[in-house]
């Protein structure tokens, strides 16, 4: 191509708007960097597939052995957490997407470009958790309402079963929507903190994960205080309307924890963004 | 207009860019030339904000870039091939950086258009060539349609009509009055595309001039003159001053007089000459005069080091 086709062609966009960049720009540049790259769908696919299928699945087996079920069982058994069972595994396919929201711009380069096009950088990680947080709570809580009522209709009679009006069910299956976009937000911080997939996916199924196994070699009396404050146990008491014990957060309060935490790992994210080089 | 102002850099003891301190001008092209390891890049990127300056201070067009309003519309870069997301197509990783400096869309479909890669577009990135990354690098850095314009070494992996076509470009944009500063480690490149070069080894800026003076500068710059009189006009041109070697095919070489001059003074004594052949030692000879204490990799085991180490200091 010569330089005399070239020039016409360049000279296009001149003339420097007034302003500056904003949030507006960067927000709809994460909305196509999500929707363009298929870890999306495939994680936020499996969400769908695994939190409602194997949430139905729970329910249908639970529903089988209804007959074989002793009266202790049938009297403690929580038709409402059982239809949301499989949203804790949602977590992991939603964790893995936040840490990649960030760690693939750092795996890959692009996160050049992105600092380049937007050189302020907590307006980025801003732009990310709005978009992110945004989808996964949208996906997450479409995923928990459905789960739980195809799980409820799935437990016919004799079975006992709950409806969005009995207390506490409408709370858990909110929740549990709530529960799994601010888990997302964590991860997504790590990934901040730690820039690198698979350091920032090991570090989140070990705090997820592993920490719970840990704390589990400690006395019984340390092992109770500490073990109300791991995302898991949180998750577990959002997602169901009876299991909520002495050595537990209330509901509401331990998603306030969680949202401490990922408050938490944002900040430092976000002070390590401006001051790491890229 | 890049202004940088005792620039530095260190990571930990050591000093990539040490006190460099340059302007890039608008309207030329301006070369960046120094060994792997120079500190090329890291400069690039405190240009570019990427990377802060342990030390000094650097300006695009008077700002620093995180001030800039709309940094695409301001400079635009190519920093490295193919820093893009595998999965995503080269459409979208375009647009996504429009959108972030609110640039219109039909502005991607201009730029692919421009490097050549309309018709693998919507195609994943992953899949490209090394010169097909560099092409779409150089999209992103045209996207915002920038006064100035850095691309760090640009024709790498590219064929050589690719090489010519980002030549031509770079002259293109140089002579739209733009700034275009280029990095390369391969002085032959620089030779033929820049107006100006910036000089770095270790870090230190070595010089700074115009392409053509690095040239002349060069103390291999000799003049090979044949003649029947040759013992004559040796006589008469050491006496003006010049330094003479005879070569063992029977010419001379002659240092300090130009062909002008040499020329004139046969004619008054009066010798025919035969030849008279200004030899100016490639531009490569002279780069490496000037960076020759400035390597930091030398050969043997350390230049295995210089290779896997690459240009990313």
């Amino acid at each position: 191509m010569s330089t005399a086709m070239v020039n016409p062609a360049i000279t296009g966009a001149r003339g420097l708007r007034p302003g500056r960049y904003g949030i507006s720009g960067l927000l709809k540049s994460e909305w196509t960097k999500l929707r363009t790259v298929r870890s999306t769908m495939w994680t936020l696919g499996i969400t769908v597939v695994v939190g409602i299928g194997i949430s139905a699945l729970a329910a249908a087996e639970t529903r089988s052995h209804w007959a074989t079920m002793g009266p202790g069982q049938r009297a403690s058994f929580d038709p409402t957490s059982t239809s949301l069972t499989a949203l804790l595994f949602c977590q992991l396919a939603i964790g893995v997407l936040g840490v990649l929201v960030m760690s693939a711009e750092y795996g890959t380069g692009t996160i050049r470009a992105t600092f380049s096009a937007a050189p302020r950088r907590p307006l980025v990680l801003a732009a990310k958790v709005i978009v992110f947080g945004v989808v996964t709570l949208v996906v997450a809580e479409i995923v928990a309402f459905a789960s739980f009522l195809l799980g409820q209709a799935l437990l016919t009679a004799p079975a006992t079963h709950a409806s969005l009006s009995t207390p506490g069910a409408l709370r858990a299956v909110v929740g549990t929507g709530l529960y799994l976009g601010v888990i997302g937000l964590f991860a997504l911080g790590l990934a901040t903190i730690i820039r690198h997939t698979a350091g920032a996916i090991s570090a989140f199924v070990g705090i997820l994960l592993v920490l719970p196994i840990i704390i589990e070699a400690l006395p019984n009396s340390l092992q109770f205080d500490i073990r109300r404050f791991l995302p898991l146990q949180i998750g577990g008491v959002m997602m169901s309307v009876n299991s909520q014990n002495a050595h537990s957060f209330a509901p509401w309060t331990g998603f306030f924890m969680l949202c401490v935490y990922a408050a938490a790992v944002l900040v430092i994210g976000g002070i390590l963004l401006v001051r790491r080089d890229a | 207009m890049i202004e940088a102002h005792q620039l530095t850099k260190r990571y930990g003891d050591k000093l990539a860019v040490d006190q460099l301190s340059f302007t890039v001008r608008p309207g030329v092209v301006t070369g960046f030339l120094g060994p792997n390891g120079a500190g090329k890049s890291t400069t690039m990127r405190m240009i570019m904000g990427l990377d802060g300056p342990s030390a000094g201070d650097v300006t695009v067009n008077g700002r620093h870039y995180h001030d800039l309003p709309w940094p695409l519309h301001e400079v635009g870069a190519l920093l490295e091939a193919k820093a893009i997301h595998p999965g995503r197509s080269a459409q979208a990783h375009l647009q996504m950086l429009a959108e972030a400096n609110h640039i219109a869309r039909r502005r991607v479909s201009e730029v692919l258009e421009i490097v050549g890669l309309t018709s693998v577009a919507r195609r994943r990135a992953g899949k490209f060539s090394l010169g097909m990354g560099q092409r779409l690098g150089i999209a992103a850095a045209l996207l915002g349609d920038p006064e100035v314009l850095l691309f760090d070494e640009p024709v790498n992996g590219l064929d050589p009509d690719g090489i010519r076509w980002v030549r031509n470009l770079l002259k293109g944009l140089a002579a739209e009055g733009r700034t275009v500063f280029v990095s390369s480690h391969l002085m032959s490149e620089m030779a033929l595309t820049a107006d100006e070069v910036i000089i770095l080894g270790r870090g230190r800026l070595i010089t700074q001039l115009p392409t053509s003076e690095l040239l002349a500068q060069s103390s291999q710059r000799f003049v090979r003159v044949r003649s029947p009189g040759i013992a004559q006009l040796q006589a008469v041109l050491e006496r003006e001053g010049a330094v003479t070697t005879t070569e063992d095919d029977g010419s001379l070489s002659v240092r300090g007089l130009d062909e002008v001059a040499i020329g004139e003074l046969a004619a008054t004594i009066p010798v025919v000459l035969h030849e008279l052949a200004p030899q100016s030692a490639s531009l490569e000879e002279a780069y490496m005069e000037l960076t020759e204490d400035s390597v930091e990799f030398h050969g043997g085991a350390a230049g295995v080091a210089a290779s896997s180490t690459g240009d990313r200091t």
